[in-house]
């Protein structure tokens, strides 16, 4: 057991009173999680909440191997604390996050600037880094973007057709998703839940009916568990499918690419077929599922989805055949498994660069701790990997699915109201398609929500992108940004 | 060989293109409720029971009036339905929802129990862009499902280029916008730069609850409620996410397309 006995320890999906979560002032805080991060800790979260006119910094730290998750708080601090992101670059982001939204300068960060520029300025104002030369051009992409995307800059130094450097401004779909959490839950934040990133809708929604669960000190009936885990395999076929399709068509591979742009419509149909909605909603609810998944209901869905499966078996073989596809993908965009390690690479992408991590395995909740499926991983970190990895995931969730069809738990789909702690921290992970969602739910006294923090995983994989990039042609920008395919909105929240 | 495999694949499948419009629509899913119809002359007097369970506050009643439902605000997540005590309420399956005005999305009064469906652009406008619309899409706080499902109507079973509509890259190349998402203050530059970059004559269609009054997020400080705050909207596109037959059915409605289905 390698882990801290300082900070609370509990498991992903439980609860724990506010005040018994150890403290320590600023900078022995910094320290504390400096030495948990030190031992194979993972920043899962890392976030302030407001106290008085000062703000306490709160960790959730991730001991993937020991299926544990370490939780501890600073102080309230008000002016600044020694940054984390000098020895530890997997908290760069969270720290801009937390200064951006509470003022807490983290002393000494390298590159302190705003995450979503809410207050007025648009995201793409202000300095990007610079590289200097005869040669050297910039090139500038984007709010907007050719296809049907959703908005981001992106700032490329380049060397001729090589780039440099990346740097990636975001914000520009800020919604203000968590501002409106505060005092919740409200009647509208189900379907907030549900549009954090509305291809993540199972995701998102599983996280927060998690966080609810854990704070009334209860769980979902076996049977809506159940049905929680076929919907989240469902959306990860569909966004997977997706994925390899347009990974084809970047390459202009276009078999693949127009029968995976069906099949991905068959999948998501059979996420209609269990809810209405092709992308899940109006089925999980906190308490449970809103709806069942009837037996003939079942039968019907795993007969389409063997056939959408048996298509995509075909679409992928003729990927993996041609020659062509293979010299685009091979040795294109890599993030070694160093770097996916040191900046907290989560998902796909982490697992494309060797890192056994998958919240599924690592720290199973839900169904997932009755039912496992193996984790894939490639070694290689590039376009490649990413590609294989998520094709190994379309056959382990076939098979999966296939299995948890013939064998559904019997029981109730809902359970009656919940009532939250007061004053109580709640934390749920769940491994979406892109990687680890993480929710993490403060009450007040009454219940209501003090705080309530999204991680989204592109919160954790934007900057893999920005390191694929390097030493690249800028050309194959497209190809390494579809290999990551992150949300965007789930970023800006 | 992948070579002799998609030729048999595609020799074996033929066209996977549906017949539709010329024959029937795909079927909606079977708990996909369609479009909501509202019929406030059978409101309970004094019963309020739909107004507090909507999320987006799509439902009013002032007091002395009946039920009103804005089907623009609608998420259809059918709470409303499932309260209504005398089926005042209901969901009709019908797939077709696109509308021309924002007040013909306002329902319950005698007349208005469904939605008033869009017309077709007139006269020049649909010579110009009747057999050939190019559009540039512009995400604006959109979540992404809206994106997905326009995006499909690009793929070989929905085929949107045999009506001659395509998406393009640049807004110089297009003749309108189409816009998804609740327009969020870091978007509005943005948007109102590429709706300037579309010559005229230009269109504009709404895809989705959040374009058409912010969804979900309706209300909050950091957006604008939808794309009328920044341009005029000719199309408005109900759902959360319209089902792709639904942003079909309103782009060739728009372009007169569909005849009288």
């Amino acid at each position: 057991m390698k882990v801290s006995r300082e900070f609370y320890l509990l498991s992903n999906g439980a609860s724990v009173p506010w005040a018994e979560i150890p403290e320590w002032p600023g900078e022995e805080f910094i320290a504390a999680t400096a030495a948990e991060l030190e031992r194979g800790g993972r920043l899962a979260a890392w976030f302030g909440v407001p106290e008085n006119a000062a703000t306490r910094l709160v960790a959730v730290i991730a001991f993937d191997a020991d299926n544990t998750l370490a939780v501890g708080r600073s102080a309230p601090l008000t002016k600044s604390y020694p940054s984390l992101t000098l020895h530890h670059p997997q908290a760069h982001l969270f720290e801009r996050e937390v200064w951006e939204q509470h003022g807490l300068v983290p002393a000494g960060h390298p590159w302190l600037k705003p995450v979503r520029r809410q207050n007025g300025d648009h995201p793409a104002v202000g300095n990007f880094f610079e590289v200097v030369g005869g040669e050297v051009h910039e090139v500038a992409v984007g709010p907007v973007h050719a296809g049907i995307i959703e908005p981001g800059h992106f700032r490329f130094q380049c060397n001729g057709e090589e780039v440099l450097h990346l740097e990636i401004a975001l914000g520009y779909q800020h919604r203000g998703v968590e501002e409106a959490l505060a005092g919740g839950p409200h009647r509208a934040t189900m379907s907030q839940m549900e549009t954090v990133a509305g291809d993540t809708t199972i995701g998102h929604a599983t996280a927060y009916a998690m966080t609810l669960e854990a704070l009334a000190g209860t769980e979902a009936p076996l049977r809506a568990q159940w049905l929680r885990a076929i919907a989240l395999e469902l959306e990860r076929l569909a966004n997977h499918t997706g994925d390899l399709g347009a990974l084809a068509g970047d390459v202009a591979f276009l078999p693949t690419a127009a029968a995976c742009g069906k099949i991905r419509g068959d999948f998501l149909n059979l996420s209609a077929l269990i809810c209405g909605n092709r992308f899940g909603r109006g089925l999980v609810r906190p308490g449970g599922c809103k709806l069942d998944l009837e037996p003939e209901r079942a039968a019907q869905l795993l007969a389409k989805l063997r056939v959408a499966l048996g298509e995509v078996n075909q679409a992928a073989e003729w990927l993996w055949d041609a020659n062509s596809v293979r010299a685009r993908f091979e040795l294109t965009g890599t993030v070694s498994h160093r770097q996916a390690n040191e900046i907290g690479l989560v998902g796909v992408a982490a697992r494309a660069s060797g890192l056994l991590r998958d919240v599924r395995f690592d720290h199973p909740a839900g169904w997932h701790r009755f039912a496992q499926m193996p984790v894939s991983t490639w070694p290689d970190g590039d376009v490649f990997a990413r590609a294989r990895v998520r094709w190994l995931e379309i056959q382990r969730s076939g098979k999966f699915l296939e299995e948890q069809l013939a064998t559904p738990p019997d029981g109730e789909i809902q359970d009656g109201g919940l009532t939250p702690a007061a004053d109580a921290l709640a934390v749920a992970l769940v491994e979406g398609w892109r990687g680890e969602i993480c929710h993490v739910a403060l009450t007040d006294g009454a219940g209501k929500f003090r705080r309530y923090k999204i991680i989204d995983p592109s919160f954790h994989n934007w900057a893999g992108l920005a390191l694929a990039l390097r030493r690249q042609a800028i050309s194959d920008f497209p190809l390494c940004n579809k290999s990551f395919n992150l949300s965007y909105c789930g970023f800006d929240l | 060989m992948f070579v002799f495999d998609t030729i048999l694949h595609r020799a074996k499948h033929g066209c996977q293109t549906m017949a539709y419009p010329h024959g029937p629509p795909p079927a909606l899913p079977e708990r996909h409720g369609g479009a909501l119809r509202v019929d406030a002359t059978k409101c309970a007097e004094g019963c309020n029971a739909c107004v507090p369970v909507c999320p987006t506050k799509a439902i009013i009643r002032e007091p002395g009036k009946t039920v009103a439902l804005d089907l623009g605000k609608c998420i259809f997540c059918a709470a409303c339905v499932e309260v209504c005590p005398t089926h005042a309420i209901t969901q009709t399956k019908d797939h077709r929802m696109a509308v021309r005005r924002r007040e013909d999305l306002i329902l319950g009064e005698p007349g208005a129990e469904e939605i008033r469906l869009a017309a077709a652009l007139d006269g020049k406008l649909k010579k110009l862009f009747g057999r050939s619309l190019r559009l540039r899409q512009v995400s604006a706080g959109g979540c992404s499902a809206c994106e997905a499902d326009t995006n499909v109507l690009g793929t070989i079973g929905w085929d949107l280029g045999r009506f001659g509509i395509q998406f393009v890259a640049s807004p110089r190349h297009a003749d309108g916008l189409l816009i998804t998402g609740a327009v969020s203050r870091n978007m509005e530059l943005a948007l109102k730069k590429t709706y300037a970059a579309v010559p005229a004559p230009k269109i504009v269609i709404a895809v989705g609850a959040c374009a058409i009054a912010g969804g979900p997020f309706i209300g909050h400080p950091q957006i604008l409620n939808g794309a009328t705050s920044v341009v005029p909207v000719d199309l408005f596109v109900p759902g959360c996410p319209p089902h792709p037959l639904t942003i079909l059915d309103g782009l060739l409605r728009l372009l007169d397309r569909l005849g009288q289905k």
